[in-house]
């Protein structure tokens, strides 16, 4: 058995340790808000935090994360961040299809939780790794942005 | 998919008190059957079903909109809410929408079954949602009017209420009871759109909040008690038959449960993913390639290639191509074989029992996939429930058949509860690409210069006998094949079009814009060579041929105007133009940009002008041609699938990529005011995105980009 805190409570798994995150998350656990993607960090659907850090959750094993904190899109509406993100994304309709939002969503916050008001190369750079076959990169961008603002203000 | 001949058809209107006391609107729109094997094989469900409605009023006040259609990000759901909403007069707030199961009462109108695609949601619902909303208002307003003892003539209605003469009001909620007993309006006026308060406005979506916060369900997220997740070892090579199976290693791993052979390939069934997946690569399977194990992508490109030096059959001639010319201009252009790559993966849960099946799946054709289900299971359609989860992402893809076919037999012989999820490599290799496809074309100038005759010759595979739909061609034409050429815009007076049907044996399928996605590239960058060669400005040379074409030009135009062609632009960046309409809309756009150091083109802008006719939500029309531009894009700067020995070559987003955030250009989308009938939306922003960029990049190095990717 493996033990974690996953959206602050404490978890007992019963998967293998080589299980990767994401499918003791969806499988296991039944948090679905985190997406499988590609299963090889290519895409970043699979994003949660690990100890506030933006993760891969289908290359991080449940080993690798025994007794620490993962905080999933479940969890984003608790916390000042998550909430401005939220309120920003449906300010600018950001989804489509939606199946790589929660990813993103994770990907900004965590941008965010370092650089509170961050550039555009800043963007590039943090959300690079999450992939939108719906091309809403733009909206992303201007949702990241207003949400920043909002924080600041 | 395409439904350019989208017809009018009369809808029947009728009306049922449900039994919760909700008055429920509902009609049929007779089934037209285009295409009549696949339409055929799906008998609809019977019309007595409870839920055969479009609109519900609870005695709460809340509205339910009932859709058929999918919902893969175009905005299907809640344009057709808005439809519904306008002619009500609902408060936007209160309307929810509702996924419907497979019924008659929720065939396309544009296809003859129940499906999405064809950028038709807009088009076959722009009346009869209208309509079904407007009559359930004039029966409110009756039952108020009654209520009062006024004549409903006094009566008006705003925001979910109706409002009668003295300030008295009552909501929508309230009268639900008196209003079901009334008769269903059969013509019910529709407003005068200078009174629309939705359509037009850009309403919010309805889907947005459920997609921030993981609540979203998608195919993938299907739970069941006693659900077993499948794995497959799909064939390597279309037709490849397995001939042995060694499961040992595969059965030793912990939460594996069963090994399924179905003739599809090897399942693993296991207690979620992670085991299947270990299980299924644990598997050591024997195939049999087949005749296509030898096949390369050199082999298909030459046996493309060599089909357009001979005439074909002839899809339109008008005038004589062969007559001397003063000049002449060839060229031979060609496109790989694509995957769509959904974020979703393909998946489908299925519960074959005894007498009965089930599926949920991410799926645009609900309607035929029920019929698929209950051929595969010998049970009659009417015990085959589909559920239409959210799609994560479609492009076409999701109207194939091999995800609900496998996963059924998967259930059926294990006799559990299955979702069968590809492995994102999985679904990379599964085929159904857009077909690869090679166009030669001839252009002649008169002694002035002037272009006076066009011949293009174009090789590939059949969409319409690969999906099914037919055996044999019409005059042994390939509609989808030919779309965007065939229906030329320029005024050449000399101009035939041939078509060569190829087949090297790669199952095809619709992708994102289907026929133009490929041949608006052809035409839009030849036609750019055949301004050159006249020394004209290509937008000029474009208008000069589009006289007949004032929509098209009047997109030109716009676009033009946006982005300022002509303007100067920074050094080293350049413009480049291309124009196409497709699914009744008409799109132009310019597109910026600039060579790196090692040759690759940077896009940094593209300025989109869109005719679609009235326009029901312009943010998500923005959204929708944004989105087509970002995935034409991709094709044109990464996407290809290529195969040696007959397997694909490619497997993930790492060999298959797509543009990400740091690539994305500024994109600005202008509407062009129209009172015509909607066009299509999720598909007509592509196919003039990738001969915008090409032709930027001849005017950035002066080299034609005559395959791609770039």
């Amino acid at each position: 058995m493996i033990t974690l805190t996953v959206n602050g409570k404490i978890v007992q798994l019963s998967a293998t340790p080589d299980t990767p995150l994401l499918w003791a998350l969806r499988d296991e656990l039944g948090y679905t808000g985190t997406k499988f993607g590609c299963g090889i960090s290519t895409c970043g659907a699979c994003t949660v935090h690990v100890d506030g850090k933006a993760t891969r959750a289908c290359s991080t094993t449940i080993e690798a994360v025994a007794g620490k904190q993962v905080t999933t899109i479940e969890a984003m509406d608790s916390n000042r961040i998550g909430q401005a993100l939220q309120a920003a994304w449906i300010r600018h309709d950001v989804p489509q299809c939606g199946y790589c939002q929660s990813g993103q969503i994770m990907s900004a916050a965590a941008l965010l939780a370092t650089k509170p008001k961050p550039s555009d190369a800043d963007i590039d750079q943090a959300m690079r790794r999450n992939l939108c076959r719906c091309g809403t990169y733009n909206q992303i961008r201007a949702a990241i942005k207003d949400a920043a603002t909002a924080l600041g203000a | 998919m395409s439904t350019d001949n989208l017809t009018t058809r009369r809808d029947f209107l009728k009306g049922s008190a449900a039994a919760t006391g909700a008055l429920v609107i509902g009609f049929t729109i007779p089934a037209v059957t285009r295409f009549g094997a696949a339409a055929a094989a799906t008998p609809a469900a019977g019309s007595s079903f409870a839920p055969n409605a479009f609109l519900r009023i609870a005695p709460n006040g809340e509205i339910t909109v009932v859709s058929g259609l999918s919902e893969m990000g175009q905005g299907a759901h809640t344009g057709i809410a808005s439809l519904v909403a306008e002619e009500l007069d609902a408060d936007w707030k209160s309307v929810r929408l509702e996924q419907a199961p497979v019924d008659k009462a929720y065939v396309n109108p544009s296809f003859g079954m129940q499906a999405t695609g064809g950028s038709s949601s807009i088009r076959g619902g722009y009346l009869p949602m209208r309509k079904a909303g407007a009559a359930a208002r004039q029966m409110l307003v009756t039952a108020a009017a009654a209520q009062w003892g006024v004549d409903a003539a006094t009566c008006r209605t705003e925001n979910g209420r109706v409002y009668g003469a003295g300030g008295r009001s009552l909501g929508y909620g309230e009268l639900v009871a008196a209003a079901s007993k009334l008769p269903v309006p059969q013509d019910p006026p529709l407003k005068d759109p200078k009174d629309f308060r939705i359509l037009g406005k850009g309403v919010p979506r309805i889907d947005t909040p459920a997609k921030v916060n993981g609540t979203a369900q998608f195919g993938i997220d299907v739970k069941l008690p006693g659900l077993l997740t499948a794995v497959m070892a799909h064939a390597p090579v279309p037709g490849a038959k397995v001939v042995s199976v060694d499961d040992t290693a595969a059965k030793a791993i912990p939460g594996v449960r069963k090994i399924v052979q179905i003739p599809q390939g090897v399942a693993v069934l296991a207690d979620g993913y992670w085991p299947a997946l270990k299980g299924r690569d644990a598997l050591v399977v024997k195939w049999d390639d087949g005749p296509l194990g030898t096949l390369t992508s050199e082999a298909i490109s030459k046996s493309l290639t060599d089909a357009t030096t001979k005439p074909g059959n002839v899809a339109r001639s008008e005038g004589n191509v062969d007559a001397p010319v003063a000049k002449s201009l060839e060229a031979i252009y060609e496109v790989p074989y694509l995957a769509h790559a959904c974020m979703e993966p393909m998946n489908c849960t299925a519960w074959v029992r005894a007498g009965e099946a089930e599926v949920w799946a991410p799926t645009q054709g609900p309607g035929p996939h029920q019929g698929i289900v209950a051929e595969l299971t010998g049970l009659p359609p009417e015990k085959v429930k589909v559920h239409t989860t959210y799609l994560g992402g479609g492009f076409g893809r999701r109207f194939a058949p091999d995800f609900i076919v496998s996963s059924t037999l998967i259930s059926k012989a294990a006799g559990a509860p299955v979702k069968l999820v590809y492995s994102r490599e999985d679904d990379t290799r599964a085929w159904f690409y857009r077909p690869a496809s090679v166009t030669r074309f001839k252009a002649g100038l008169d002694k002035d210069g002037n272009p006076v005759s066009l011949l293009a010759r174009i090789a590939a595979p059949s969409l319409m006998i690969g999906a099914g739909f037919v055996k044999e061609l019409p005059k042994g034409i390939d509609e989808q094949a030919v779309e965007g050429i065939i229906d030329c815009p320029y005024a050449f007076p000399n101009l035939r079009v041939e078509y060569t049907q190829a087949e090297p044996g790669i199952p095809v399928w619709f992708w994102r814009s289907v026929g133009h996605s490929q041949n608006a590239y052809f035409l839009e960058s030849f036609i750019d060579e055949v301004a050159a060669a006249t020394g004209k400005d290509p937008v000029e040379f474009r208008r000069s041929l589009l006289g007949k074409q004032p929509r098209l030009r009047g997109a030109l135009d716009l676009a033009a105007q946006k982005a300022g062609w002509g303007s100067p632009l920074p050094q080293g960046v350049h413009r480049g133009v291309a124009v196409a309409s497709s699914f009744g809309s008409y799109v132009a756009q310019v597109a910026e940009v600039s060579m790196d150091a090692e040759g690759k083109p940077r896009v940094h802008r593209v300025v989109a002008a869109v005719d679609c006719g009235a326009t029901v939500n312009p943010e998500i029309i923005k959204r929708q041609v944004e989105g087509a531009i970002v995935y034409g894009l991709s094709a044109a700067l990464y996407g290809k699938i290529t195969f040696a020995n007959g397997r694909v070559q490619q497997s993930n987003f790492d060999d298959y990529p797509m543009l990400r955030m740091n690539e994305m250009p500024r994109v600005e989308v202008h509407i062009v005011p129209s009172t015509e009938a909607p066009g299509g939306i999720g598909e007509p922003g592509l196919p003039p995105a990738t001969p915008a960029v090409v032709n930027a990049i001849f005017a950035a190095t002066g080299k034609r980009v005559r395959k791609l990717p770039v």
